[in-house]
């Protein structure tokens, strides 16, 4: 690992002030970023640590929306009764991270920065339509990320809490690398007042959303309205866990267990 | 190169170290802490689980001046005068390790899963939560039963 400054700023004030360096890199629970720079895939001159920035910490409810600070840690959310109650599939998502240990450091706010294409929490935002607030403005979860760990974020800008609507039913199922736990696929399934979004996770470069999914589901949430489903590999990725063909049938399968699960809630 | 403080098992402990340096290494090369074990360095085995404010970390992926003013407990800091913790007792007990390399982390990781999930543990519990934790000599099984084991003995201590 090559060596870098470190920085830990007390307030959000001072971490946009240090940030603002494009050599410099935010450091939330290092459960990726770490890893990353001792592989030496990415350097900085400077990291910002912001583990003493308190008030991005923390779960509430903002009428009917579930509001979760950036630097809540997985093992945080994955217990509380807030998110448990509210939309128990984000629960069960944050309890899959990983392993226990990575859960007791990793936080939501560097999950969803990352943008890593086999993560769980981007699937909950663009299904469940959350809103990404930073310290310049509110980013609509939809249009959040871009690309292959790209995201909307701006150099100097920082996450401070991510916005869930809470929806009538929702469910969650990955297929798990067996080593990793990162989802070699991971979907997705939230019922809004206003339809079914399905977003999958692990199988292509970035989450996307299934519109053939939603438009089923919107018509009917069953199991079986999916039976039919086929889902073409085109676009999805052929690695060493799996093929672009068996990630297009887990597609189907894991989002039929998703809405089993949105069912049992 | 900065200072970092914390106390380590009881003990107040400072060194010079880079912004780099890892917990891990402040641990094992500043304070010759030798009980925390590298495995991967690739936060996947587990061998080098500490506690940091009571909490179960991987200190390969911890930066150490992250730690300052922390509390941190090591395999070292267990045992009480040199009784063993009902823990390390279970794993001897039980015979729970073959070369004994990723013991340390296992101990330290099991006692933050009676942390989390309390003292009445099933194997299932047990199997799942140690997730994080890789053995490659002997197979789970004597480790399983000996977290079972361990985190009873914790509750009547």
């Amino acid at each position: 690992m090559y060596d870098f400054r470190y920085e830990r700023p007390e307030t959000l004030e001072e971490a946009i002030d240090r940030v603002k360096s494009p050599d410099s890199k935010l450091l939330a629970g290092g459960m990726s970023l770490l890893p990353t720079i001792k592989l030496r895939l990415a350097r900085y001159d400077a990291l910002v640590d912001l583990g003493r920035v308190d008030r991005l910490r923390g779960i509430r409810k903002d009428e009917n929306t579930l509001v979760i600070g950036a630097l809540t840690r997985h093992a945080d959310v994955a217990v509380s009764d807030l998110v448990r109650h509210s939309v128990p599939a984000l629960a069960a998502l944050a309890g899959g991270i990983g392993d226990p240990l990575v859960r007791n450091r990793g936080t939501i706010g560097g999950s969803i920065a990352n943008a890593d294409p086999a993560a769980d929490y981007p699937s909950s935002v663009l299904a469940l339509g959350a809103t990404i607030v930073t310290n310049r403005r509110a980013i609509d979860g939809s249009a959040f990320f871009t690309g292959l760990f790209e995201t909307l974020l701006e150099s100097g800008e920082i996450i401070c809490e991510i916005r869930y609507p809470i929806p009538q039913r929702a469910g969650y199922a990955k297929y798990p690398n067996p080593a990793s736990r990162f989802a070699v696929v991971g979907v997705f399934v939230a019922k809004m007042a206003d339809g079914v979004r399905v977003a999958v996770t692990g199988a292509a470069d970035s989450v996307f959303r299934l519109k053939q999914a939603e438009q089923i589901l919107s018509h009917r949430f069953a199991v079986d309205a999916l039976d039919e489903m086929t889902v073409s590999s085109g676009d999805l990725n052929s690695d060493i866990h799996a093929s672009a063909e068996y990630r297009a049938h887990a597609i189907v399968v894991m989002a039929k267990r998703a809405v089993g699960a949105a069912l049992l809630n | 190169m900065p200072v970092v403080t914390m106390t380590v098992n009881g003990q107040r402990r400072a060194a010079e170290v880079e912004g780099r340096t890892l917990l891990v290494q402040f641990l094992r090369d500043c304070l010759r802490l030798t009980g925390t074990h590298v495995g991967c360095d690739t936060t996947q085995c587990g061998a080098c689980t500490v506690h940091v404010d009571g909490i179960g970390v991987k200190s390969c992926t911890v930066l150490a001046l992250a730690c300052e003013g922390a509390e941190v407990t090591t395999i070292e800091g267990l045992a009480n005068d040199g009784d063993l913790h009902p823990m390390q007792e279970a794993f001897r007990e039980h015979h729970a390790l073959q070369c004994g390399f990723c013991t340390p982390g296992m101990i330290m990781s099991a006692v933050d899963m009676v942390r989390r999930q309390g003292h009445d543990l099933d194997a299932e519990t047990i199997r799942h939560q140690l997730d994080g934790n890789i053995c490659r000599c002997t197979g789970y099984h004597n480790i399983v039963l000996a977290v079972q084991a361990g985190a009873a003995a914790m509750k009547s201590r």
